[in-house]
């Protein structure tokens, strides 16, 4: 018999460890602590603004300052504290990279130990890949091969200055600067991201690719991603995300906006690991997204996610479907343990004819954590012949975590057809015992049960994160079975 | 190849074996009947593993190893195979890489490398053509939509691509017709070999014109109170269990 306790389980639980819990050595340019306008102008400054864009973010902070912080998500921490962050860090190597070679070597030292060696990807996978280090945009790979296609896939500070125009007609169109507390604050204070833009009728030929790393202590993250595929254009869209162990919170809004424009498709992935914090709940990110999209005439969409990581996460990737026919899809995959907490879900915006949207969220619970989904489905009057089909399912590890569910509808058409389905469902010993059976371990069961809970959302994601996603998982709920 | 002494096993505090013993040598087929609530699937579960239940005496010798102090999958690995009285459902986790899973698993614990994508397709084939499996379902969710006999046609398939040293059937005839029944003692009797062993828990002596055993115990109350030849199941199925129970 197994001696197997339900204390050596827990203590296998705790000993889990961040595997990505290094920090890099890259001396970093740092503003002074705090947020005032003088900051913005110094960051604005720094990178070597336009006017417009100066405005736009002095603009978003004095909105921001009559803003109140929301309250209404199922999680608690402790509330930031905005004059006591850094809101730029750059690592002070801030030469411009002609070529891969250029890059610092412990900048390709922390990609490797993120497991996402550069030059390997390229050999063998030929992905694009924009890495985001703290505030500022290191390398963006390929970018000649995309050229020839017209692609445009670099940094969002690059894109100020080399397509000022493209930048300031898109930029803040799907989500105003007064959105929302942490889309505004973004909006004031953001240092970088990734643009990208695929034009009229170009099927991007590559996955394209950002990751983002928090390094510095005491900084927090504000980076925008601008995705605009033209008319009849396609692309795949990936983003990572890993930070360093600390037992201080670090805070990251970013803000997402797609666009896609008449029979445009949009694929974007997301496999989210910032650091969540240690076992008593100490430390971890507070990630606070405002992704959406929106959508043209006969296009298309398409949100993956698979959150692992962040003490609290606070993420509703949405979809406006403004165009007749269009489609909006949100697959998720939310793993929460310790003491994690995750209030995310989607919102789909029905408003033009014959729009579809589906909704896949598979949330994990282990430990002590709380995971809940949120979604919003909204017809609009003109939404005619409107469907949707919503399927959230939850998982749970273990007897303390808790999992919830909010579904909101509003229908306003008579027309539409919508479809909820729940489940809740803590995962069988009876699963584990057949498993263990047939030979296999109890960790590799577990990790071969999850992962089929995850299928439908897994099987949305490219090979290479696919592959990665499984293995996160796996980490992420390590010996989590009480 | 394995040999039960006096074994006791208790859950929630009932007791359920109450002194069990039993010697199995490879190359045989014994079979165990008796009612309900005789013990018959605790039987099949404590060798197995299953930690609900707790062992208060006795002992079991799996070849020449102390199986009682082994996990659940370290006894799977060394080639004890249990067929499901209720296979269980895995959504999402496909029948060929869950077997796959296993075989490493099992591979890894001798020492070995992985079985090869080739090879392992190959013994796919070979080994669903045995109990008549359909190939699609060797590529869908372990268990899941399968009919009742479909299930217990996995479970043999499984057995088949594990190659145990010992089986367990846990009333593999329930909820079969005629025709399941024999593709599944087809399978069995197909892997019967002079070096494994297989035990078959049944209700009834129908399976048994099938699998033909070389002896037949029955189990009441806990313990085995008789034994004799593969004609001891025609008594029984003739005369009930009131006979063996009056007997005790």
């Amino acid at each position: 018999m197994s001696n197997y306790t339900e204390n050596e389980l827990a203590k296998d639980l705790e000993n889990q460890e961040y595997e990505f819990g290094f920090t890099s050595d890259i001396q970093a340019d740092k503003a002074p602590k705090g947020l005032n306008e003088g900051i913005i102008r110094f960051i604005s400054a720094k990178k070597n603004e336009p006017e417009w864009l100066l405005e736009f973010r002095l603009d978003a902070f004095r909105k921001w300052q009559e803003m109140t912080e929301p309250s209404w998500a199922h999680v608690h921490y402790k509330k930031v504290d905005f004059q006591d962050i850094c809101y730029y860090a750059a690592p002070k190597q801030t030469k411009k990279y002609e070529s891969w070679d250029d890059v610092d070597p412990e900048m390709k030292e922390t990609m490797k130990k993120l497991g996402i060696s550069l030059e390997e990807q390229k050999r063998l996978t030929g992905v694009a890949v924009d890495f985001v280090m703290d505030s500022v945009s290191v390398a963006t790979s390929f970018k000649d091969k995309l050229a020839e296609l017209g692609i445009i896939f670099c940094s969002f500070s690059e894109a100020v200055q080399e397509y000022p125009e493209l930048v300031r007609a898109n930029m803040g169109t799907v989500i105003p600067v007064t959105d929302n507390y942490y889309a505004a604050l973004n909006s004031a204070v953001f240092t970088d991201g990734s643009f990208c833009y695929i034009p009229k009728g170009v099927k991007c030929p590559m996955e394209l690719s950002t990751y983002f790393r928090i390094n510095e202590g005491g900084t927090g993250q504000f980076e925008r991603t601008l995705v605009v595929a033209d008319e009849g254009a396609y692309v795949s869209y990936l983003e990572g995300c890993t930070a360093p162990q600390r037992d201080e919170n670090q805070l990251h809004a970013a803000v997402v906006e797609l666009i896609a424009k008449d029979n445009a498709e949009i694929k974007y992935s997301t496999v989210q690991n910032w650091y969540p914090g240690d076992k008593d709940g100490n430390g971890g990110i507070f990630n606070f997204v405002t992704k959406r999209g929106i959508c043209g005439t006969n296009s298309k969409i398409s949100w993956t996610q698979v959150e692992t990581g962040s003490a609290v996460t606070w993420k509703y990737p949405s979809c406006i479907l403004k165009g007749d026919n269009s489609i909006g899809e949100f697959y998720s995959v939310a793993v929460t343990n310790n003491y994690q907490q995750a209030d995310t879900g989607t919102k789909m915006i029905h408003l033009g004819k014959n729009t579809k949207s589906t909704i896949i969220s598979k949330g994990i619970s282990a430990g002590k954590s709380h995971n809940s989904y949120r979604g919003l489905v909204q017809i609009h009057k003109g939404a005619k012949n409107a469907r949707n089909f919503s399927q959230c399912d939850s998982l749970l590890m273990t007897d303390e975590c808790g999992a919830h569910t909010f579904p909101y509808i509003e229908c306003k058409n008579s027309s539409a057809k919508i479809e909820h389905e729940a489940t809740t469902s803590k995962i069988g010993e009876d699963q584990i015992f057949y498993c263990k059976q047939r030979g296999i371990g109890e960790e590799k069961a577990i990790s071969l049960i999850v992962n089929g809970y995850c299928k439908e959302v897994l099987n949305q994601l490219p090979m290479e994160f696919a592959v990665e996603a499984q293995k996160l998982l796996s980490i992420s709920l390590e010996g989590s079975v009480g | 190849m394995i040999t039960i002494k006096n074994l006791h096993a208790t859950i929630e505090g009932k007791k359920i074996l109450k002194g069990l013993n039993l010697e199995v040598n490879a190359g045989e087929i014994h079979a165990i009947m008796g009612p309900n609530g005789a013990g018959k699937s605790t039987l099949a579960s404590v060798l197995a593993g299953r930690e609900d239940y707790e062992i208060t005496e006795g002992s079991v010798d799996f070849d020449g190893v102390d199986l009682l102090e082994m996990d659940t999958e370290e006894r799977a690995r060394e080639g004890l195979f249990l067929a499901f009285q209720y296979p269980i459902e895995i959504p999402g986790v496909s029948n060929i890489n869950f077997l796959r899973t296993a075989i490493n698993e099992t591979r890894e614990h001798k020492g070995q490398d992985p079985i090869s994508a080739k090879d392992f397709m190959a013994m796919v084939r070979e080994k669903s053509k045995l109990v008549e499996l359909d190939p699609k379902l060797a590529s869908r969710s372990v268990n899941e939509g399968f009919s009742g006999g479909e299930k217990k046609r996995n479970e043999i398939f499984q057995m088949a691509m594990l190659d145990p040293k010992l089986s367990i059937l846990d009333e593999t005839d329930s909820g079969l017709d005629i025709d399941a029944l024999r593709v599944v003692a087809g399978g069995v009797n197909t892997l019967k070999s002079e070096k494994n062993a297989t035990i078959v828990i049944t209700h009834y002596q129908r399976l048994l014109d099938y699998i033909v055993p070389d002896f037949v115990h029955v189990l009441h109350d806990g313990k085995i109170v008789k034994t004799g030849p593969k004609e001891l199941a025609l008594d029984l199925e003739e005369k009930g269990y009131d006979w063996i129970k009056e007997e005790n």
